[in-house]
């Protein structure tokens, strides 16, 4: 089922946003690619470019604030998004790819029911007449698990949790078949309860539709046992990149580190202090030729307050950006890995 | 836990909610009982977590406790004494040793003061300080929650919000409090800041001899900084043991439902097999379940479930649960 | 792949050994601010100079005002001296405006009336906003019935047509003079700045920063002078802004049906009303007050959405 084929290349993504105090670089070259019905996580803290790079693909950031440098290359299923009309761009969102974000209430319109909201996209999308479209659109409630789905069509979105609605979300984004679905903190504002449940949803409906997903999120839990690979981003660049086991198990970045051992771990009893990074991440507004992690960093070294250092392959998917690669550097020990799992 | 030592206490405990209940009107004879008879001993220096999704009613229980909110009924002692009708000057004196630390770091420092002024507000209702003394003890504070002293004439929104968390933990330290409720107070920040939050409250605590009631939803977070942790839903407090004890021999079903529910960093852990999923979601507050409120999501409801609410009784020494099949 | 030669190319430059110690944090960099200082009004400030609509708004509205507080003396006539010799005359050297049906200097008259326009606007206005935010602090402040009692009241007051209270008004004192009107026209006007405010000071009281203050044993009184009343200062600065047309207008209104000033006195609306009997003939005499009464007017709406949008917090970066 598998295949190896490229839906989605990124190439040299550079994003800013033009604010009163300047240009602020959200994203400074970014490149990944993405295969058919392969996982890909973004993790980060806020600022980190996670989201924004997320949005850049469907480009859905509003100019003239917000600017895709013209260096960057986004290029899916064969077709550079980046040159694409108006009209181009309203039908590649929805039919090839679909986005899911983190407050449902605010991307369903509250107006309308959120049958009809599904109905609309396939309507137009997959040219169904209104018939068709309300059984496809109950179809794709019962999909997600929504109980009564033939009467909840006609509700509006206030009528329905938090969670309930997330799920219409998913189910609007995946009436169209998209080939790539983006989720952008699709369980942030959720109990965690409801956390598992969607999750749960977004795993049975990865096998079943075999879509592609980009999970956009900053909680490391989320991620473990959901994504193929994972990206671990920084100041508007991927730090490292690897297998989620690579991440896990055998992650190099000290930053990898830090998010990995800020977190108290499940069963581990001991009250000892949380490993705490000191500091702030860099204001974007400024140049960083240095390593944009270096003024945090414990194995910070001259070289790292100086240049920027090149990403570093450990094995063909794993890579990290971090002068501790370099065959000069001392060799440390990740701290995360002494306090076991 | 030596070091937890406060001044010769007048009770066993700092802080008792007796049979708590906080009603709020929500249209005509309809009443959202956010908290109903919660009962809750806070020890000397200890740090209980409330847990519970949104909506169970801990937010209000903890501003209830400190009198923020007026209770419906119930009783709140303080070291021993009845505080839930003070007025005045008594009322005062209580407010100055109990303090709350909010969620949202954006809305909980006046956008149009300064820090140092922030900071100041409490002194200058419980004590009278020169100006040189209030500048001088805003330095301080600062300095104990690890800022500049820079930062005192600057304005909220010039901080990130890990600063912003660090100034209100400064405010509610500025009077000198026993007792802080700490609302929520790392949900808002990146993971990186929670740890330090985190890391600054538990020294706080050890070098003050502060006691904590730390409410969140994060049950990992909860678990690192708590000695008890109390489970609400809707409204009532369900299970109330020991941190040990919540996280490996949890009696509750709705507990143990919460534990399983916590996503683990690891991706060779197979969740799916021992997870218990909990079907549907939380009953609108509006009319909770007839009996016990959690029997609608319940795998283990019987018929009694419905007729008779199961009350909190202790099962074990220090292990309270409200469920009938721990009878 | 590409990329990736390059990467390996700008590896290759040979690094000393001695870049490769770890040196670790520097703890006193931590910390240190990178964007200089601001407050709130400065930020404000830096906001609303940067549009231009605005600017160009208040620099008009200091000109007029600079002119209708010197203009008469600048024409070197009284308004209201009647010259014989001189009646309907265009503008000229002599009369910048040109005259009206008595002879009077139009230049003279337009700044003397802008005084009367101006006074309406920005005492009813200013009246308005003192007694609205007061009665719209206490509802709610005191909220339940207090607030319920006295929102109704609002609510009755806003039904009454402000036409028929100044025709009552000006039938009992039986006096047309400029006070009445600003009575006629405040007694309804603070009405919606009472609204304005309560809905913000509701809003601020459940704010967090208002609770802590409250858990720190902060006294009522001083809570809305600390928190409450500089929370809402930017709100009543821009209601002001926009309700000052609104005055104007209805001033100029009240005088050009007869209801308003009555001669000599003279204010634009009135002017108006005087020019209208010979606009076929003497164009220019509607023309002027027109020409200030609509540049005031946008003015101010325009000055106002300035202010709206420099002073709302959420637009802040």
């Amino acid at each position: 089922m598998e295949t190896n084929e490229k839906i989605l290349e990124v190439e040299n993504l550079h994003v800013s946003f033009h604010t009163y105090a300047g240009e602020v670089k959200a994203v400074r070259g970014v490149d990944f690619e993405l295969k058919r019905g392969e996982t890909l996580a973004f993790v980060g803290e806020s600022g980190c470019g996670k989201s924004v790079t997320a949005k850049s693909i469907m480009r859905l950031l509003k100019p003239p604030v917000a600017e895709i440098k013209p260096e960057s290359r986004i290029i899916c299923n064969g077709r550079d998004v980046m040159k694409m009309t108006g009209k181009e761009l309203y039908a590649f969102r929805g039919d090839e790819i679909s986005m899911i974000f983190q407050d449902p209430m605010t991307s369903l319109n509250p107006t309308m029911k959120v049958g009809k909201q599904i109905m609309e996209s396939l309507m137009l999308h997959r040219n169904m007449n209104k018939k068709e479209a309300r059984e496809e659109a109950v179809r794709m409630l019962k999909m997600v698990n929504i109980p009564g789905a033939e009467k909840r069509v006609d509700n509006y979105p206030h009528e329905m949790s938090g969670g309930m609605r997330q799920r219409v979300m998913i189910a609007m984004a995946l009436a169209c078949n998209p080939k790539i679905l983006i989720a952008d903190e699709p369980t942030t504002a959720l109990d965690v309860t409801i956390q598992a449940q969607i999750m749960d949803l977004m795993r049975e409906l990865k096998e079943k539709m075999n879509t592609a997903i980009i999970l956009v999120t900053h909680d490391l839990g989320v991620v473990a046992n959901f994504a193929d690979r994972i990206q671990v981003m920084y100041a508007g660049q991927i730090l490292e990149r690897g297998t989620a086991k690579e991440i896990f198990y055998e992650s190099r970045h000290p930053y990898t580190w830090a998010l990995l051992s800020s977190v108290p771990k499940k069963g581990n009893e001991s009250k000892e202090e949380l490993y705490a990074l000191k500091g702030t991440p860099p204001d974007l507004i400024l140049p960083l030729n240095e390593c944009p992690f270096a003024s945090r960093c414990e194995y910070c070294m001259g070289i790292c307050k100086e240049q920027n250092p090149m990403e570093t392959s450990i094995t063909d998917t794993h890579k990290v950006s971090c002068w501790l690669m370099h065959p000069k550097a001392p060799k440390v020990k990740s701290f995360y890995d002494r306090e076991g799992r | 836990m030596e070091e937890k030592m406060g001044k010769a206490p007048n009770s066993e405990y700092i802080l008792e909610a007796v049979d708590l209940c906080k009603y709020f009107k929500a249209g005509r004879k309809q009443y959202v009982k956010a908290v109903d008879h919660v009962n809750i001993r806070m020890r000397h220096g200890e740090t209980l977590g409330l847990v519970g999704e949104s909506g169970c009613g801990k937010t209000t229980t903890g501003r209830t406790m400190i009198r923020l909110y007026e209770p419906t009924s119930g009783k709140i002692l303080f070291e021993g004494q009845d505080i839930s009708k003070l007025k005045g000057k008594e009322l005062l004196h209580f407010k100055k040793n109990v303090q709350i630390i909010f969620q949202d770091p954006y809305a909980s420092l006046d956008p149009r003061m300064t820090i140092g002024e922030i900071i100041s507000e409490g002194m200058d209702v419980h004590m009278k300080l020169s100006e040189e003394e209030k500048e001088k003890r805003v330095n301080d504070l600062l300095r104990k929650v690890g800022l500049n002293t820079e930062y005192a004439n600057r304005f909220a929104h010039e901080l990130s919000g890990g600063q912003r968390q660090r100034i209100g933990i400064a405010r509610a330290l500025a009077v000198e409090p026993k007792f802080i409720v700490c609302d929520e107070p790392i949900s808002a920040l990146d993971v990186s800041i929670q740890a330090q939050v985190v890391n600054l409250l538990m020294k706080l605590q050890r070098e003050m001899g502060l006691t904590y009631l730390f409410i969140s939803h994060d049950l990992s977070m909860i678990q690192h900084i708590s000695d008890r942790v109390g489970v609400m839903y809707l409204g009532s407090i369900v299970e109330l043991a020991p941190e040990k004890t919540i996280y490996s021999a949890s009696k509750h079903p709705y507990t143990q439902a919460l534990i399983s529910a916590i996503p683990v960093a690891d991706p060779e852990a197979d969740t799916e097999k021992d997870r218990i999923k909990l079907e549907g979601e939380v009953p609108s507050p509006l009319n909770p379940p007839s009996g016990c409120k959690f029997r609608t999501r319940c795998r283990y409801a019987t018929e009694r479930c419905a007729a008779e609410a199961p009350v909190l009784r202790e099962v074990e020494p220090d292990h309270f649960v409200a469920c009938h099949l721990c009878e | 792949m590409t990329a990736e030669n390059k990467r390996n190319e700008a590896m290759m430059p040979d690094i000393p050994d001695e870049k490769f110690t770890i040196i670790g944090i520097d703890e006193n960099a931590g910390e240190v601010l990178a964007r200089k200082r601001i407050s709130y009004w400065q930020d404000a400030w830096r906001r609303f100079r940067e549009n231009k609509i605005a600017l160009v708004a208040a620099v008009i509205l200091i000109v007029m005002i600079f002119f209708i507080i010197f203009g008469p003396m600048i024409s070197g006539y009284e308004f209201e001296e009647i010259d014989n010799t001189a009646i309907n005359q265009g503008p000229s050297a002599k009369h910048w405006f040109g005259t009206d049906n008595l002879g009077r200097d139009l230049f003279a008259r337009v700044w003397q009336a802008g005084r009367v326009s101006l006074i309406i606007g920005l005492v009813g206005a200013f009246v308005a906003s003192i007694v609205g935010s007061i009665y719209g602090g206490i509802a709610a402040y005191f909220g339940g019935v207090v607030d319920d009692i006295m929102m109704r009241i609002v609510e009755i007051l806003l039904s009454v047509p402000y036409l028929l209270i100044v025709i009552l008004i000006s039938v009992i004192t039986d006096s047309k003079s400029l006070g009445t009107m600003l009575v006629a026209l405040t007694l309804t006007g603070w009405c919606g700045i009472a609204r304005i405010v309560r809905g913000q000071m509701l809003q601020l009281k459940s704010q967090e920063f208002v609770l802590a203050a409250n858990a720190l044993g902060v006294s009522p009184i001083r809570i809305i002078l600390k928190h409450m009343i500089p929370n809402t200062m930017s709100l009543i600065i821009v209601a002001i802004t926009f309700d000052i047309p609104g005055y104007i207008f209805s001033e100029a209104f009240l005088s050009y049906v007869g209801l308003g000033i009555q001669a000599p006195q003279t204010s634009w609306g009135a002017l108006c009303a005087a020019a209208q009997q010979n606009f076929m003939f003497y164009p220019y005499q509607l023309l002027f007050p027109g020409i200030m009464i609509a540049l005031t007017m946008l003015s101010f709406t325009l000055l106002g959405d300035g202010l709206r949008d420099a002073l709302d917090p959420k637009q802040r970066k």
